[in-house]
């Protein structure tokens, strides 16, 4: 694998850093140097791959997402309030004796109950996965790396953020040239 | 056509239908009931097998959603253009309104808004989510500055990032854990429109179920009518395998075999029940005055989707395109002797009544050809037709594990790498 680095140090220094890229062409070598970056200690670091890679957010050190329990949350919310509004609507905003019914018959109510069960926990999941990715999002600097858009084709890339605290560039650039990647290269902000 | 056949409704009222009184209840409710059930085999495909772990979905995910989406905007457009007064549809929702009234929810037509608004609504996120990731593919490789903007903007800069693929895999997988109860809420409350009727023939606790089994008949057979001649047009014989359109037509045929037993069951329970216009309903719908539906239907559904038993013939896209047009046909004949027929002749004979239907009805019901086949012609125009980042993961996976269910799309990727 050819090392080339392609990071100008005179250009770059004299703007602000977003970090160290490197490039790797398969999962195996971009999973090989997520543990090393690990057991390395950095801490602020990324990666950016075409499809999700099983276990890369473990071998990054990540912690699990929590969007399980947010929509488990938003599920009962949802499911209560559907219900809770029909109760009041029928019961004390409205009483109106229907069919013989009772005021409280609850069995009519299940299908909106159920629906508004569904509709806020599935709303939820799929917002609560878009704001906290940051998005809708008009710049990263990641995307100044050249041939990042190879990210989303058949490229792997890991960054170490500068705001790491154990990031000094010359040595975080030669820690991750010492991983065998296909270049290395430096982020603008 | 769309367009006419709506504005001559909304300026003149549901009169220019061919509905009267008994048969309040006609072609356009077939037609809502039809469209919609064949979306659920989208989501089916999309949902259920993601949680069942069937790699093979990949492929075909994206289209089979899309058409979802298009179906449930034929249908969803039916009962609103079927109120009368369409531009009121909002006095359906719980809103603060001036009138302090809200809906009447112990009514299964309101059921059916908020059973078909969530679908809706959650259908367009679980497609537009699964989107992003290509989408942001798409942005990467545009040829131009305003396709990349446009991309760009939709896939609302997505990286691809670690920590955004973890959240993303998660997330996708509730909202697939959440649809797959929703697609079969949705069916079973259209069913419960009928069911919570006294009408003989509706009144039927079976309704649910066996709606549910034909609505997905109903779609995978219109999976197979658009997988069919889009896989020959744009050459996508690799990924839209013969092993899909095989599990398709097993599918189609074991879901057919339900719904052939949902019919039994009604003539059982007609029979067993001992209620005098139950039986006299099921003796009308076989020999009465509109038999030639019922016995077409019969023909439809369970007769031509016999020959799914043999290999060779699941193994015919040909045979599999033209025995899923039929059974499209006999689901609508299906909807038709239910609704329209069980109407016709209910209880006093004084009562009873005819249906023909008129030149607007078919003009809509053309005209929601018209308005689906649109979208999906923009959609593959427009959007990729295939789920390329899950595709890619599929493809990964067996690579690594070495196994290889997935032989075709294997060799195709890498021949088209080496290209």
């Amino acid at each position: 694998m050819s090392a080339i680095s392609v990071g100008e140090t005179a250009t770059t220094a004299a703007r602000p850093l977003h970090g160290v890229a490197a490039q790797f062409g398969t999962v195996d070598e971009l999973m090989r140097a997520a543990e090393r970056v690990k057991a390395a200690g950095y801490t602020r670091t990324d990666a950016y791959t075409p499809f999700p890679v099983e276990g890369l957010d473990e071998a990054l050190g990540m912690r699990p997402t929590r969007i399980g329990w947010i929509v488990l949350a938003a599920g009962l919310a949802g499911g209560l309030g559907g219900f809770f509004m029909q109760w009041w609507a029928n019961t004390t905003y409205f009483p109106l004796i229907i069919g013989g019914k009772p005021l409280n018959s609850w069995p009519n109510w299940i299908v909106v109950t159920f629906e508004c069960t569904i509709l806020a926990a599935a709303f939820t999941a799929g917002l609560v996965m878009i704001f906290r990715n940051g998005m809708p999002r008009a710049y990263h600097p990641i995307f100044n790396l050249p041939g990042f858009e190879q990210a989303s084709r058949d490229k792997f890339f890991i960054a170490i953020e500068a705001a790491d605290p154990q990031f000094d560039l010359r040595r975080t650039t030669a820690f991750l040239q010492s991983l065998a990647p296909e270049r290395v290269t430096e982020v603008e902000a | 056509m769309y367009l006419v056949s709506v504005v001559h409704l909304i300026t003149t009222g549901i009169g220019i239908f061919g509905n009267n009184i008994p048969v309040a209840w006609a072609m356009p409710i077939v037609n809502f009931v039809w469209w919609i059930g064949i979306g659920h085999a989208g989501t089916l495909i999309s949902a259920a097998l993601l949680l069942f772990r069937q790699p093979w979905r990949t492929t075909i995910n994206r289209f089979a959603e899309a058409m979802t989406i298009f179906a449930v905007v034929c249908a969803g457009l039916y009962p609103i253009l079927h109120l009368g007064r369409p531009w009121v549809f909002y006095w359906l929702l719980p809103y603060p309104n001036t009138f302090g009234l809200f809906p009447q929810f112990r009514s299964p037509l309101d059921w059916d808004l908020f059973a078909i608004g969530t679908y809706a609504s959650v259908s367009v996120l679980f497609w537009f989510i699964g989107l992003i990731p290509d989408l942001a593919a798409l942005r990467d490789r545009a040829p131009t500055a305003f396709q990349r903007i446009l991309y760009s903007v939709l896939c609302l800069g997505w990286t691809g990032s670690a920590k955004a693929w973890q959240r993303y895999q998660r997330a996708y997988l509730l909202i697939a854990a959440l649809s797959f109860p929703l697609v079969l809420s949705v069916h079973s409350t259209i069913a419960m429109d009928f069911a919570v009727a006294q009408v003989p023939g509706w009144n039927n606790t079976i309704m649910p179920p066996y709606f549910v089994a034909g609505a997905v008949f109903a779609g995978f057979a219109m999976v197979l009518i658009l997988a069919v001649p889009l896989r020959r047009a744009f050459g996508l014989e690799k990924l839209i395998t013969m092993r899909h359109l095989d599990n398709a037509a097993k599918l189609m045929l074991a879901t057919g075999m339900v719904v052939v037993y949902g019919y039994l069951i009604e003539i059982f329970i007609a029979w067993y029940s001992g209620v005098e216009f139950e039986r006299y309903m099921i003796w009308n719908r076989l020999f009465g005055q509109h038999a030639q539906f019922f016995w077409a239907l019969i023909l439809c559904n369970f007769v031509a989707i016999q020959p799914l038993w043999f290999r060779r013939v699941r193994q015919s896209p040909l045979a599999l395109f033209v025995i899923s047009l039929i059974v499209s046909v006999g689901m609508w004949l299906e909807r038709f002797v239910i609704i329209i027929v069980s109407l016709t002749k209910d209880f006093l004979p004084s009562s009873w009544g005819d249906y023909i239907s008129t030149f607007w009805d078919w003009a809509l019901y053309l005209g929601s050809f018209g308005l689906f086949s649109t979208l999906f012609f923009l959609f593959i125009r427009l959007l990729p037709s295939i789920a390329t980042a899950e595709t890619k993961e599929t493809l990964h996976h067996y690579e690594h594990h070495k196994l290889d269910p997935l032989e075709e799309i294997r060799e195709s990727y890498f021949a088209e790498v080496k290209a």
